[in-house]
C-alpha cells in the first residue's frame, strides 16, 4: 500500500468520492492541504471570503445534485464558514467542509488561529469530526461523505489538526461504513403505503403539497405521474420550483406567505393534503391551526423526526419519497375529479399573479423576470439573493425542471447568491446562470465578483436596484406606519464596481431599454451585471401577515 | 409529565455535549441527565429523565435518534424498572441533635459518612421520592450542602415483570 501524508490522503479521498471540484481558501493550517492539490488535478476554485468558498459549494451541491466540497483554514477560516453551514444544514445540501486545526498537541492552548469549530459547528452541522490521528483519516472522510448524501442530506465538518496534514500513512480507503447510530430509513411500510393509497382513492378533493425532499431524492418522474394518473392539483414550497412544469393546468406554483392566492385557497378547500418531501415551515403554513384545517394529511419523509414536528398527520410514512412514490403509483386508481379540476381553474382564473404596469418607462420587478423568461425560453438557472427580489423571481417566472431556481430557502441568507450561482455555473456548465439580487443582498458577498471574473464564469446578474432593504421597508411600511428604520440603504455604482473588477456592466432605468441591454447581458461572454432601477416603494403581493392564516392574503 | 429515557451513546468526544446541545436548542427541558460507562467501554449509557407530554417525549426521541453517536433509545416504563438516586448531605447539627439526625437517616437506610463537631454527612440512595421526603425532614436541621447526582435507571429482568 502507498504511504501517502495527510493532505495526499484527503485528495486521494475524494477522488474516491468522485470529487473533482472543490472551493476554498488557503492558510497555515491547510498548507499542506493545499501543498498537495498543488500536484494534483484536482480543480481548485479560489474564493475571496470563506463564506462565499462555501456558498459556492453549496450552489454546486444544488445544481449538480452532487456533494459539495469546502476547504477553510483554522479560526477565522473555520468561524467565516459558520452561516454557509447553517444555510446547508436547513435546505438540506450535502457538503463537506474540510477546516484546518491547529497541530494536536496545540489544542486548547488559545494557539494562533485557533477556534475550537467543532464545538461551534455542531447545531449547523448534520455531524461534524475532529482528526487527531491520521490512522483514522481516511475512514473519516468515507463516514462523512456517507452521512452528507444519504438520509436527509447535510453539511459535515472535518476538522484537521495540522499534523495529521503532515503525517504519513499508508492510504487504505475503506469499502463501506461502519456507523450503527445511523441507518436512514428508505423504504416505505407497506401497510403506510396502503392506507395512503385508499385515502388517496376516496378523496374528493386532494392536493400534492411537494417541498425540497422530493427534488433532492430526485422524484419529479414520480410526482409527475401521481399529477397526471388522478388529476390531482399540484403547490410547492419554495424548494420545489419546478418539480412539475408550472405551466400545466395543474399546477398552482408556490404556496405560503408569498405564494399564488390559488395554491393557498386550495389549502383550505383540500379535503386530503398529500405532503412529499416537506415540512411545514411557518412560512408555508402560516397560523397552523387554520392550515389545511379541512383536510387529512399524508407526510412523505425520510426524516422521522419532521413527521409530526409542526402539524399532526393522519398518514406518515417515512422513507426515500421517490421509492415510496414508486411503491404507491400502481395502487393509485386513474381519475378525473372533474368537478375538483374546475375548481381549481376557476382558482387559477379568478386569482392570477398580477402587478400594476403601464406605458411609462418605469421598470416594474415583475416585469423583469417575465422578460428574462421570455428571453430565455424559461430554460434558465434562476439563483437568488434573499429578499423582495427573491419572491418575484419565485412568482413572476414559470419553472420547468427541478434545480432550476436555487435560493436560500430556510435560513434565508443574504449573501448567499452571487457565490451560490458561481458554484451553480459551475456545476451545471453548459446552463444560462441568471443571478436575481437585491440592491442590498449583493453588497453582502460582492467579493465574489473577484471569483466569478478570474475564472470567467459567465454568470448574469440581475440587480433589482430599489435603493432600500425592499423586504423589510414592505413590513415597515405595512405594519410599522411607514417607519422606514434603517432600510434606505444607499448602493455603490455598479457599473463603475464592475468596471473595477474587469466585469461588463451596464445600469438601465427606462424600460424601452430593457430588452436590449437584457440581450447584451446575456450574449456576452462571460459574467455581466445589469444595475436595473425599480420602483423604490414597490411590494410583493400576495402577502400572508406573519402569524396569520393562509385566508387572510393582502392584495394580489 | 416526566419520563425516563435510557440512552446509549458511542463513547466518543463530545458526545454529551451534542446531546445536552440538542436538549437546548430544541427548547426541551430536561430534570436531570446522567452518564456512564457501561459493560463495553465503547459505550455510554445516559438516564435522562425529560420533562413534557407525549409529543414532546416523541420530538426528543427522534431527534435524539438522529444524532450519528446515539445508537439505542428506550423509554422506561416506571413500573418496571429500578430507578436510583444518590444524594449526600450535610447536616448542621449541634451535638444534642446528632442521635435525632442519626435516627432519621438510619429509617431511610441512610448512612453517616462523615462527622465533623457542627454537621453530620448523609449518604443515601433511593427513588427520587423518599430523597425528597428524607430532604425535608433534615431541612429543619439547617442544610450545609447537599448534592444529588440524578436518576439512574435500568429495566428489570423479564421474570420480575
Amino acid at each position: 500500500m502507498p504511504k501517502l501524508n495527510g493532505g495526499e490522503i484527503i485528495i486521494e479521498s475524494l477522488k474516491k468520492e468522485n470529487v473533482d471540484v472543490v472551493f476554498g481558501y488557503p492558510g497555515g493550517a491547510v498548507i499542506n492541504l493545499y501543498d498537495a492539490l498543488y500536484n494534483s488535478n484536482m480543480k481548485h476554485y479560489l474564493g475571496r471570503h470563506e463564506q462565499g468558498v462555501i456558498h459556492a459549494a453549496d450552489g454546486y451541491a444544488r445544481s449538480s445534485g452532487k456533494v459539495g466540497v469546502c476547504i477553510a483554514t483554522s479560526g477565522p477560516g473555520g468561524t467565516n464558514l459558520v452561516t454557509g453551514l447553517a444555510n446547508a444544514q436547513m435546505d438540506s445540501i450535502p457538503l463537506v467542509a474540510f477546516t484546518g486545526q491547529v497541530s494536536s498537541s496545540l489544542i486548547g492552548k488559545d494557539a494562533f488561529q485557533e477556534a475550537d469549530i467543532t464545538g461551534i459547528s455542531l447545531p449547523v452541522t448534520k455531524h461534524n469530526f475532529l482528526v487527531t490521528d491520521i490512522k483514522d483519516l481516511a475512514r473519516t472522510i468515507k463516514e462523512a461523505f456517507y452521512i452528507a448524501r444519504t438520509g436527509r442530506p447535510g453539511p459535515v465538518l472535518i476538522d484537521l489538526a495540522k499534523d495529521v496534514t503532515q503525517a504519513v500513512a499508508e492510504f487504505d480507503y475503506p469499502e463501506r461504513v461502519n456507523l450503527p447510530g445511523y441507518k436512514p430509513t428508505f423504504e416505505g411500510h407497506k401497510l403506510q403505503i396502503n392506507k395512503a393509497a385508499k385515502a388517496i382513492n376516496d378523496a374528493k378533493k386532494p392536493l400534492l403539497y411537494v417541498g425540497g425532499g422530493a427534488v433532492i431524492s430526485g422524484a419529479q418522474a414520480e410526482i409527475r405521474q401521481m399529477v397526471e394518473k388522478a388529476k390531482i392539483p399540484i403547490t410547492t414550497t419554495l424548494m420545489a420550483l419546478g418539480i412539475y412544469p408550472e405551466d400545466q393546468d395543474l399546477a398552482l406554483e408556490m404556496l405560503g406567505m408569498h405564494g399564488t392566492q390559488y395554491a393557498n385557497k386550495a389549502t383550505l378547500e383540500t379535503d386530503l393534503l398529500i405532503a412529499v418531501g416537506a415540512r411545514f415551515d411557518d412560512r408555508v403554513t402560516g397560523k397552523l391551526e387554520e392550515f389545511a384545517s379541512q383536510a387529512d394529511i399524508i407526510q412523505i419523509d425520510i426524516d422521522p423526526a419532521e413527521i409530526g414536528k409542526n402539524l399532526d398527520v393522519e398518514v406518515p410514512i417515512v422513507g426515500d419519497v421517490k421509492r415510496v412514490l414508486k411503491e404507491l403509483l400502481p395502487y393509485i386508481e386513474e381519475k378525473e375529479n372533474g368537478a375538483w379540476q374546475q375548481r381549481i381553474k376557476e382558482l387559477k382564473e379568478k386569482y392570477p399573479l398580477k402587478y400594476e404596469d403601464d406605458d411609462s418607462e418605469t421598470i416594474k420587478p415583475q416585469y423583469i423576470m417575465e422578460e428574462i423568461d421570455k428571453y430565455t425560453k424559461g430554460d434558465a438557472t434562476i439563483v437568488t439573493e434573499v429578499g423582495q427580489h427573491q419572491m418575484w423571481a419565485a412568482q413572476f417566472h414559470k419553472y420547468k425542471k427541478p434545480r432550476q431556481f436555487i435560493t436560500s430557502g430556510g435560513l434565508g441568507t443574504m449573501g448567499y447568491g452571487l457565490p451560490a450561482a458561481i458554484g451553480a455555473q459551475i456545476g451545471q456548465p453548459e446552463e444560462k446562470v441568471v443571478l436575481i439580487a437585491g440592491d442590498g443582498s449583493i453588497q453582502m458577498n460582492i467579493q465574489e465578483l473577484g471569483t466569478a471574473q478570474a475564472y470567467n464564469i459567465p454568470i448574469k446578474i440581475i440587480i433589482f436596484n430599489n435603493k432600500y432593504l425592499g423586504m423589510v421597508r414592505q413590513w415597515q411600511e405595512f405594519f410599522f406606519d411607514k417607519r422606514y428604520s434603517s432600510t434606505k440603504i444607499p448602493a455603490p455604482d455598479f457599473v463603475k464596481m464592475g468596471d473595477a473588477y474587469g466585469i461588463w456592466s451596464k445600469s438601465v432605468d427606462k424600460k424601452s431599454e430593457l430588452d436590449a441591454a437584457l440581450k447584451e447581458a446575456m450574449e456576452h461572454d462571460g459574467p455581466a451585471i445589469l444595475d436595473l432601477h425599480i420602483p423604490e416603494e414597490e411590494n410583493v403581493y400576495p402577502m400572508v401577515p406573519a402569524g396569520a392564516g393562509l385566508k387572510d392574503m393582502i392584495g394580489g | 409529565m416526566t419520563h425516563i429515557l435510557s440512552v446509549s451513546v458511542l463513547n466518543k468526544p463530545g458526545v454529551l455535549t451534542r446531546i445536552a446541545g440538542l436538549f437546548s436548542r430544541r427548547n426541551f427541558n430536561i430534570e436531570s441527565l446522567n452518564v456512564g460507562k457501561t459493560e463495553n467501554p465503547e459505550i455510554s449509557r445516559m438516564t435522562i429523565v425529560v420533562n413534557g407530554d407525549e409529543k414532546v417525549l416523541e420530538q426528543v426521541t427522534k431527534q435524539l435518534h438522529k444524532l450519528i453517536n446515539v445508537l439505542k433509545i428506550t423509554e422506561l416504563d416506571k413500573n418496571s424498572i429500578v430507578e436510583r438516586d444518590l444524594i449526600l448531605i450535610r447536616v448542621k447539627c449541634t451535638r444534642k441533635q446528632r442521635s435525632e439526625i442519626i435516627q432519621i437517616a438510619d429509617t431511610f437506610r441512610a448512612q453517616i459518612v462523615d462527622v465533623a463537631p457542627d454537621s453530620l454527612m448523609i449518604e443515601a440512595t433511593g427513588t427520587e421520592d423518599k430523597l425528597e421526603a428524607l430532604t425535608e425532614l433534615l431541612r429543619d436541621f439547617g442544610i450545609a450542602e447537599f448534592v444529588r447526582t440524578g436518576t439512574v435507571a435500568l429495566s428489570r429482568g423479564q421474570a420480575a415483570k
